[in-house]
């Protein structure tokens, strides 16, 4: 059981290629992380496995325990397994965090099956309480007003609630401090296990000694050009990301 | 053109109504017939359909048959423990409530010709008693003229009304007309909060003229809501007149559903230093049907605030135009004055007017006014969508929570989830 993404290539709809055959597995139980540098295509990956409609797939395949998910709307996907955090997660005026998750959850039952209200707040108590979060957020609108902090632990939130097969969480150190980050990353680590495969995408290691991966991909160019262990975040983080492109110049002019 | 609405005018039968009550509406009777019709070259009129109001086509309403009238006393569904609660049927009374403790404390809630066969004098001062000015003269004149039916709230210096009290108006039978009214007068240092629920039986066309005078004395403070969802085939017109004293506060907010044209005027007076006013509306338009919408924020008295929003969806080929004035006197300095308009489009073929306007003679003023029109925001979207709520829900869910900011402005708990299950019966997907 894994989430496949096989010779990808995408681009910005009519715009230039970003992600020119990229290959990559995920496995159930695992956790791998992508770092790259900006500009790398990292937050395009994500968008294309989502199904950002402002992205368009001109060759691969992505597929998710065997389905193929590229042709699905990106609501489709969502319950077929997948998780996004996004990076900059979108606020809703006017709709509660309550009202919003339990949504997301009403949309994976049977038509005319109701989600039980009582079970459903004693499941979104107990993961808040787990994220350090307030009783109050409930009635909050969608992430309206929030700190960069709460903004990723509400991400966090929604995967614990979802369940999903595949999470990948986007930049999800991006605008938290260190305090906020251990909440965060203490949020994923307590989802990891033998049911959820993740990708974790970040610039900095800084996240991945909080969140530590089983793999790592250096991300260059739209492909993926280095996969090792964890020690290579290390590497990347005090030698930065020149020597890589140089040595795959060096590879490409020999 | 009148005669058909006007030879049925109330009846006197068991109590007189008050004398100056009689010459009131045989003036307004007479108004009525003099006054021109309205039309579009008028300033307050302009991008009105004013061809869907034909006072022609409507008779006054005639008394619904007993067995019809314990199925709407039925289907009348209020809050759990309203402090007071009264039924309509075509301007008829089917039934009356209030809580005993608040009529032990002098608070009166009567049926309105009940209030003026036993409290005229008090009822005297405020029934329509404020000029009409945003347009609708004529139509005002054959409310009063007609005038049968609503309710009258008085709260006594100092008394606190914590749960509302709501009115329902039901309108049965085809062509019938009915002329709604509410006649709020709070005390110094009172407060209340008022709702009326205007609906229909079926999808008969109806017409509806009602207002509302809300007196808010001294710091006092009165919370009216209306929820307008009459039939889609439906005329409404409904003007409301908000006075408030000095150091007083109100709260407007209309829950626009139902009619095929609906025209809604509201005044706010700021007439003591320290007045407060907001006025709200949340609308939701569609197919043929046109919200036309006017106000009024008149600052009397310096340090009155007042604070507008009305949110408009539109699916279809829906119509809506909110038109509204700040007026600020020249005395009434440190004014605040604020008016918002958001409108969401969700179909090509739908129009939202928007006309602003601001007139200040005073200094250290704070006013601004904004419209602004959008669509659905295509990251809110695949954000829902990314968390697997599909695409014709997520348009529902935004919607709602477009039009529920408003709501979330009135602070009762339960009246406000009640406008939600309102709200979202009446929103469609995409």
């Amino acid at each position: 059981m894994s989430l496949v993404i096989h010779n990808l290539h995408a681009r910005v709809v009519g715009g230039q290629e970003i992600l020119r055959g990229l290959n990559l597995e995920i496995e159930k139980g695992r956790v791998h992380a992508i770092m790259g540098p900006n500009g790398s295509g990292k937050s395009t990956l994500s968008k294309i496995i989502a199904g950002h409609p402002d992205y368009e797939v001109t060759g691969g395949e992505v597929l998710l325990d065997g389905v193929n998910i590229l042709g699905m709307e990106p609501d489709a996907r969502s319950r077929a397994g997948l998780f996004l955090a996004f990076q900059y997660p979108v606020e809703i005026p006017g709709v509660s965090n309550a009202n919003f998750i339990r949504a997301a959850l009403q949309a994976r039952l049977a038509a005319g099956e109701e989600l039980e209200a009582t079970e459903y707040y004693g499941d979104l108590y107990k993961e808040m309480d787990r994220l350090e979060i307030p009783r109050g957020f409930t009635a909050r609108s969608v992430n309206e007003g929030f700190s960069g902090g709460e903004k990723k632990r509400n991400e966090v939130l929604q995967m614990a609630m979802l369940k999903p097969s595949y999470a990948i969480l986007d930049e999800t150190d991006s605008g938290l401090d260190i305090d906020a980050l251990k909440i965060v990353a203490a949020g994923v680590n307590a989802q990891r296990g033998p049911n959820i495969g993740m990708l974790v995408i970040t610039h900095y290691q800084r996240l991945l000694d909080y969140i530590v991966p089983d793999v790592v991909h250096v991300l260059v160019g739209g492909r993926i050009v280095r996969t090792a262990g964890p020690e290579l975040a290390y590497e990347l983080e005090s030698k930065g990301y020149d020597w890589i492109k140089d040595e795959l110049e060096a590879a490409a002019t020999a | 053109m009148s005669d058909s609405l006007l030879q049925d005018a109330p009846s006197t039968a068991a109590h007189p109504l008050p004398d100056w009550f009689r010459k009131n509406q045989k003036a307004a009777a007479a108004r009525f017939d003099t006054l021109p019709m309205p039309t579009r070259r008028d300033e307050s009129w302009r991008f009105s359909n004013l061809k869907a109001v034909d006072p022609q086509d409507f008779a006054p309403a005639r008394p619904v048959a007993p067995e019809l009238a314990a199925a709407l006393l039925s289907r009348s569904h209020g809050l759990k423990s309203p402090a007071g609660s009264t039924v309509f049927a075509n301007d008829r009374l089917l039934a009356h409530q209030l809580s005993p403790a608040l009529a032990a404390q002098g608070v009166l809630w009567l049926p309105i010709e009940e209030a003026l066969q036993s409290h005229g004098e008090l009822l005297k001062g405020h029934l329509l008693k404020n000029t009409p000015l945003l347009g609708s003269d004529k139509f005002l004149a054959l409310h009063q003229a007609s005038l049968r039916a609503g309710s009258f709230l008085y709260v006594p210096k100092g008394v606190h009304i914590e749960a509302p009290l709501q009115t329902f108006h039901w309108v049965a039978g085809s062509g019938q007309a009915v002329f709604p009214h509410t006649l709020v007068v709070a005390e110094e240092g009172s407060s209340a909060t008022v709702v009326d629920w205007f609906k229909s039986e079926g999808e008969a066309r109806n017409l509806s003229i009602a207002a509302n005078d809300l007196v808010v004395a001294k710091d006092a403070k009165v919370h009216y809501v209306s929820v307008q969802d009459w039939s889609r085939q439906s005329v409404s017109l409904h003007s409301n007149n908000t006075n408030v004293a000095a150091g007083g506060a109100a709260l407007h907010l209309g829950l626009h559903l139902g009619g095929v044209y609906s025209r809604s005027e509201s005044v706010s007076r700021l007439e003591g230093a320290g007045a407060r006013s907001e006025m709200l509306a949340a609308t939701v338009a569609d197919g043929a049907q046109e919200f036309d919408q006017r106000t009024l924020q008149e600052h009397g008295s310096p340090d009155t605030y007042s604070d507008l929003l009305y949110k408009n969806a539109l699916y279809d080929r829906a119509k809506t135009i909110v038109s509204g004035l700040i007026r600020v006197a020249p005395h009434a300095h440190r004014t605040d004055a604020y008016q918002k308009v958001r409108n969401l489009i969700l179909s090509p073929d739908a129009e939202a007017n928007s006309l602003p306007g601001l007139e200040i003679l005073a200094d250290q003023v704070r006013c601004s006014h904004g419209a602004t029109t959008g669509e659905i925001d295509p990251d809110e979207l695949f954000y829902m969508q990314s968390r697997g709520i599909r695409s014709t829900d997520a348009y529902r869910l935004i919607t709602f929570g477009f039009l529920n900011e408003v709501l979330d402005r009135l602070p009762h708990e339960e009246l406000r989830s009640q406008l939600q299950d309102a709200l979202k019966a009446r929103l469609r997907g995409h």
